[in-house]
C-alpha cells in the first residue's frame, strides 16, 4: 500500500527516487502529458459552463484522481515511490528542506525568474518547458513576492472547520468547504500557494513545476482531515446538477470514475500521519 | 477530432498576421513611449488599447463567436497581437492563463499583469502546444 509522506521527513533516499522518477516521466514524454490536461482544463472550466477541475465540487476529486494517475505513472518507473506533501503552513520560507538542490532546488534569479539550482534547473538540461503559454523555455519562480505569506496554520483550520463541503452557485463565487481550500473565497489557501511559488505554478501549466504535486497532495489530504472531522457532511450535489459533475457522475477525462468512487482515499493510499 | 489541428493552425496563422499588423503599428509609438507611462486611446467602455511597459495590449468584444475557448464574457485580451485566454469569474474579476491563481478587476488589469509576468516574453498562441 502506498504511504504518501511529510516532503519534509524524507529520507536521501527517497528524494533521489522521486526525482528520478520525475526526471524519467519528463524523458520519455509522459510527463507533458500531465501539463497538457491540467491547462485544458483550467482554460475549458468556467464559472458559467461546464466545471469539472476547478471552480467547482469536483475540483477535489478530480485532483484526487490526477494525482492517482500520475503517482501510478512514477510507480511504472519506481514502485517504491510515493508522491510526497507539502505542508506549506509548516514549512513556509525559502530555508524549507524542500527547496534545497538534493530536491526541487530553490528560488529563481531575480532578473528573470529562472531557478537556478537543484535537478529541475534549465541548466541541468533535463527539464525542458514543452507545454508552454509563452515563449521562455526555463522553470521559473518567485517564491514569496507575488503574495508574501503563506496560509497559516490557524487559517487552515478556520478552513477545516466549515462543515458544508460545497453550495450553489458551486462555481468560484460559492461558500463552503471546497471554495474557501481552493481559494476564490475567504483566507484563501490553495490558490495563494500557487501564487506564492510564481513562475509557471501561477499559469495554467502549472504542473510544470513538481511542487505542483506536493501541493495537491497536502490539499488532497486536507480533504481528508476535512472528512475526518464532519465525518456526517458528504460530497454534495448528489444529483441533477446543470454544468456541475454530481455524486454519481463519471468526470472527464477519464469518464469511468465518478467522485463517489474517490472519496475514500484509502482505497488507493494512506498518509504517514 | 481532425479539426483540432485545423483550428489551432488557423489560429497560430491568425495571431501571426496579427503580430505582423501590430508591428508595424505599434512601432513608433513604442518608441515614443514612456515604457512605465500607458497610453489609453479613445474607446468605447470595456475596450482598451494602450502601450504598456512597450508592449501593445488591447481588449475588445471578440470577433466571429462560437469560439471553444471564449470564456471572457465574449470579450478578447491581445498581447502584442496574440490572443491571452482570459476568463471572468462569477464575481465579475478576472483571470489570465499566465496568471491563473490570482484574480484582479478588469481585463485591462488581467493584461498588464500577463505584460509583468511576461518579462518581455511573447506569448503563444493558445492552446499550449
Amino acid at each position: 500500500m502506498t504511504v504518501r509522506k511529510n516532503q519534509a521527513t524524507l529520507t536521501v533516499d527517497e528524494k533521489k527516487r522521486f526525482v528520478d522518477a520525475v526526471l524519467e516521466l519528463k524523458r520519455s514524454g509522459r510527463y507533458d502529458d500531465f501539463v497538457r490536461t491540467h491547462n485544458e482544463f483550467i482554460m475549458s472550466d468556467t464559472d458559467t459552463g461546464e466545471r469539472t477541475g476547478h471552480r467547482s465540487p469536483s475540483f477535489l476529486p478530480w485532483h484526487r484522481r490526477f494525482l492517482l494517475d500520475f503517482e501510478q505513472a512514477l510507480q511504472s518507473v519506481d514502485s517504491s515511490v510515493a508522491l510526497p506533501y507539502w505542508d506549506w503552513s509548516t514549512d513556509r520560507t525559502l530555508r524549507a528542506s524542500l527547496w534545497a538542490p538534493d530536491f526541487l532546488g530553490g528560488t529563481g534569479r531575480s532578473s528573470d525568474g529562472r531557478v537556478m539550482d537543484g535537478p529541475f534547473a534549465a541548466s541541468a538540461g533535463n527539464w525542458p518547458m514543452n507545454v508552454r503559454v509563452d515563449g521562455r523555455t526555463f522553470l521559473r519562480r518567485s517564491l514569496g513576492t507575488g503574495v508574501r505569506e503563506l496560509p497559516t496554520r490557524a487559517e487552515v483550520e478556520s478552513v477545516l472547520s466549515i462543515s458544508t463541503y460545497d453550495m450553489e452557485p458551486y462555481n468560484s463565487a460559492a461558500d463552503g468547504f471546497r471554495n474557501n481550500l481552493e481559494g476564490w473565497r475567504g483566507v484563501n489557501l490553495h490558490n495563494r500557494v500557487h501564487v506564492w511559488v510564481g513562475g509557471q505554478m501561477g499559469t495554467g501549466v502549472s504542473p510544470n513545476d513538481p511542487v505542483f504535486w506536493l501541493h495537491h497532495a497536502y490539499v488532497d489530504k486536507l480533504w481528508a482531515e476535512w472528512q475526518s472531522r464532519h465525518p456526517d457532511a458528504g460530497y454534495v450535489p448528489t444529483g441533477g446538477t446543470a454544468d456541475v459533475v454530481d455524486l454519481n457522475e463519471t468526470m472527464k477525462p477519464w469518464n469511468d470514475v465518478r467522485p463517489a468512487d474517490l472519496l475514500d482515499h484509502t482505497k488507493f493510499y494512506t498518509f504517514d500521519s | 477530432m481532425p479539426d483540432i489541428s485545423r483550428r489551432r493552425a488557423l489560429t497560430a496563422a491568425a495571431a501571426l498576421a496579427a503580430t505582423a499588423t501590430a508591428a508595424t503599428v505599434v512601432a513608433p509609438a513604442a518608441t515614443a513611449a514612456d515604457h512605465e507611462h500607458p497610453m489609453p486611446m479613445p474607446q468605447p467602455p470595456g475596450h482598451f488599447d494602450e502601450v504598456y511597459k512597450g508592449r501593445r495590449i488591447q481588449g475588445r468584444p471578440m470577433s466571429g463567436g462560437g469560439h471553444h475557448h471564449e470564456h471572457g464574457g465574449g470579450f478578447e485580451v491581445l498581447v502584442d497581437g496574440v490572443q491571452l485566454h482570459v476568463m471572468r469569474n462569477a464575481d465579475g474579476t478576472w483571470i489570465s492563463v499566465v496568471s491563473h491563481y490570482a484574480p484582479v478587476a478588469t481585463p485591462r488589469a488581467a493584461a498588464r499583469a500577463a505584460v509583468d509576468e511576461l518579462q518581455g516574453a511573447p506569448l503563444l498562441p493558445f492552446p499550449a502546444n
